[in-house]
């Protein structure tokens, strides 16, 4: 337990220099690129003066070394500082919009899982039979298909065609918000308010943007779970569970899939920073008020702080579940210590 | 083969003899690598008639991409428009074939540059070691284990709409899968017999890398870059989808598919089903041929 603990705070340490570097690198791009908030708040025809004051009180005017020193002096201080656009804080916002994107990855995963993990252990059941190939047809086309696409296609048939599902926001709007938001996370709040009406609401909502994200990215976890099971298949436990006459199904998914899920566990780690790629243009498609169109809509208008906030919260994000998969790593496998 | 392929023309053989012969070559390259070749062909296929429709497209493409006096607009598909009209009346199957030319274009050159960079610095960062080396990795791995679209949509953001921009923003993020494949071969490669044998008879460091390291380092990226390339396809649709791609005037798969999805809730498919599947038919293809090379050269890369 002692070894674990030492193991997490270093780790913990261990993505800072990341952040750090990532940070450092946006910084550089944002100063060295052309334009600035400036001339995008007052429009390209203000007076020069308006200009100079402007970019003085937002400290603009500084050496970009010393906008960068101060910059990461309050960041040591868990400071993301202001907009640059807005009065308001930058953690305002990104504190707002992240639970939205945390639901929609969270349910992206679960489906990801669904159809990845199952037809990947039933695909290594049946090697090089006709189903088998089936599934891995299905694997790499569903790779190879752009979220947004797989968004725009089901947005046609389920929400208009079919008329099922929603095809934008997070609630409909006859619903207020104000009346069961408390955590920002629309699926616990409204179960909280005892709500039901506006949970089946809310989950409505989510599933499709959920399920575009989940069926695609379960490609990578159909391939990876075939791999796997087709090597503990040959083990020789297996075997031994096979002499003993234990029912085909079980063997495959009880005894086989545990011990095969322990690599595809830590590959969801390594994937997660795809999900969140994957989640982005998911809200674009959905109109998902989450953190990905918060960086889209500030990057739009250069709102340096802003932009830089949301690289470190998605960099936060990354680090925190491959710690995550990591400790759950140790806790499936017996074997690994730290 | 091309010897064999010049007999065959001096020996007379009629074109459906010929193409039996090579069926006949396809047929046996199929015993001796199974299914995975027949994954390399419809890949390879892919690929050249998309490749076919981007160098060529005016022998295929009924009307100018930009033409709009094709027809009414938003027609569906249909006689004379086989893929429908848009909200400008542009023929759709002709802004694809022209399509093809911009994303091809902006992925192959965004993977030769991210390779052409990362190579380098990976067979060096990984031959040398030391701090050199633990710099490079660090920062390498800070950007590859960040989500690479973030990065491609700030840089992108940043330095505007634009082919040569595009471009630049798709190879920066990819910079790291160079680096790091050919940073980890060369860790291997350097600890060979024959590597040591070289500094043994005293081959300069320059000669070792180029010339025992760096050709058993280049089988694996081939197949990296194959599926890089469909990689940077997608990024590159996601760019201007999302509105951060081009300019407007550039026939794009993505910024067709970002239109479309303005006339999406009064149930118009067609201009969002073309293009879609544009993307995805020619990511695949790149993925097809990658995984079918990595069977034939490197067995043992991808594990089945």
């Amino acid at each position: 337990m002692k070894n674990l603990l030492r193991y997490i705070i270093t780790r913990i340490l261990l993505t800072i220099p990341m952040i750090f570097i990532l940070l450092t690198l946006v910084f550089v791009i944002l100063r060295i690129m052309p334009g600035d908030p400036v001339s995008a708040m007052l429009g390209a025809h203000a007076p020069e003066e308006v200009i100079e004051q402007k970019k003085e009180e937002l400290g603009l005017n500084k050496p970009i070394i010393i906008q960068y020193i101060n910059y990461m002096n309050k960041l040591l201080h868990f400071d993301l500082g202001e907009s640059m656009i807005f009065k308001q804080k930058v953690i305002v916002p990104i504190r707002e919009k992240l639970p939205a994107t945390i639901e929609l990855t969270f349910f992206g995963m679960f489906f990801t899982l669904l159809f990845g993990i199952f037809p990947g252990a039933y695909a290594a059941s049946r090697r090089r039979k006709g189903r088998d190939f089936a599934i891995r047809i299905y694997a790499n086309v569903v790779y190879c298909i752009p979220v947004y696409w797989m968004g725009l296609m089901l947005q046609l048939i389920l929400g208009i065609w079919l008329g099922w599902f929603p095809i934008a926001g997070r609630v409909n709007a006859r619903i207020l918000v104000s009346t069961f938001e408390r955590t920002g996370f629309y699926t616990l709040d409204t179960l909280l308010a005892g709500n039901l009406y506006a949970f089946g609401d809310v989950m409505l909502h989510l599933f499709l943007p959920s399920l575009t994200l989940g069926i695609v990215l379960s490609g990578i976890f159909v391939r990876l779970t075939r791999a796997n099971m087709l090597d503990v298949l040959k083990s020789e436990y297996i075997l031994s569970a096979r002499a003993r006459g234990i029912p085909e199904r079980k063997i495959v998914y009880k005894h086989a899939l545990k011990n095969a899920f322990i690599p595809v566990l830590t590959m969801l780690g390594l994937q997660f920073a795809l999900l969140l790629a994957g989640a982005i243009l998911t809200e674009m498609t959905f109109s998902w008020p989450g953190i990905g169109r918060l960086l889209m809509e500030r990057i739009y208008l250069r709102d340096y702080p802003t932009i830089q906030g949301v690289i470190v919260v998605f960099a936060l994000f990354v680090s925190i579940v491959s710690l995550i998969v990591d400790i759950l790593y140790a806790m499936v496998d017996p074997r690994v210590k730290y | 083969m091309t010897q064999k392929s010049r007999n065959i023309e001096a020996s007379g053989y009629s074109s459906s003899e010929r193409m039996g012969r090579i069926f006949g070559w396809l047929i046996k390259a199929n015993k001796k690598y199974g299914a995975e070749w027949w994954i390399l062909v419809f890949g390879a296929v892919i690929i050249l008639f998309i490749s076919y429709t981007a160098i060529f497209p005016g022998t295929l493409a009924p009307y100018s991409p930009l033409d709009q006096n094709t027809g009414p607009q938003l027609m569906a598909p249909g006689p004379g428009h086989p893929f429908g009209t848009d909200n400008l009346s542009r023929d759709i199957l002709s802004r694809m074939i022209y399509g093809s030319r911009t994303i091809l274009g902006v992925a192959f050159t965004a993977a030769i540059l991210s390779s052409i960079i990362g190579i380098p610095l990976g067979l060096i960062s990984g031959f040398l070691g030391g701090i050199f080396d633990r710099i490079f990795s660090l920062i390498m791995d800070s950007v590859y284990s960040f989500p690479g679209l973030i990065l491609a949509i700030a840089f992108a953001a940043m330095l505007g709409p634009g082919v040569v921009n595009i471009t630049l923003a798709v190879s920066v993020v990819y910079i790291p899968t160079y680096f790091r494949l050919v940073r980890g071969q060369t860790l291997t490669i350097k600890e060979e017999l024959y590597v040591e044998a070289a500094r043994a008879i005293g081959a300069r460091r320059s000669v070792i890398l180029g010339k025992y390291i760096f050709p058993n380092v280049i089988a694996t990226v081939v197949v990296i870059f194959s599926l890089n390339i469909a990689d940077a396809i997608m990024t590159e649709a996601a760019l201007s989808y999302i509105g951060l791609g081009l300019p407007a005037g550039i026939p794009d798969w993505g910024m067709d598919l970002a239109m479309g999805k303005k006339y999406l809730p009064s149930g118009i498919w067609w201009m969002i089903t073309f293009p879609g599947l544009m993307i995805m038919t020619l990511a695949l293809g790149f993925t097809m041929l990658g995984e079918g090379l990595s069977e034939i050269l490197n067995p043992r890369l991808l594990e089945r």
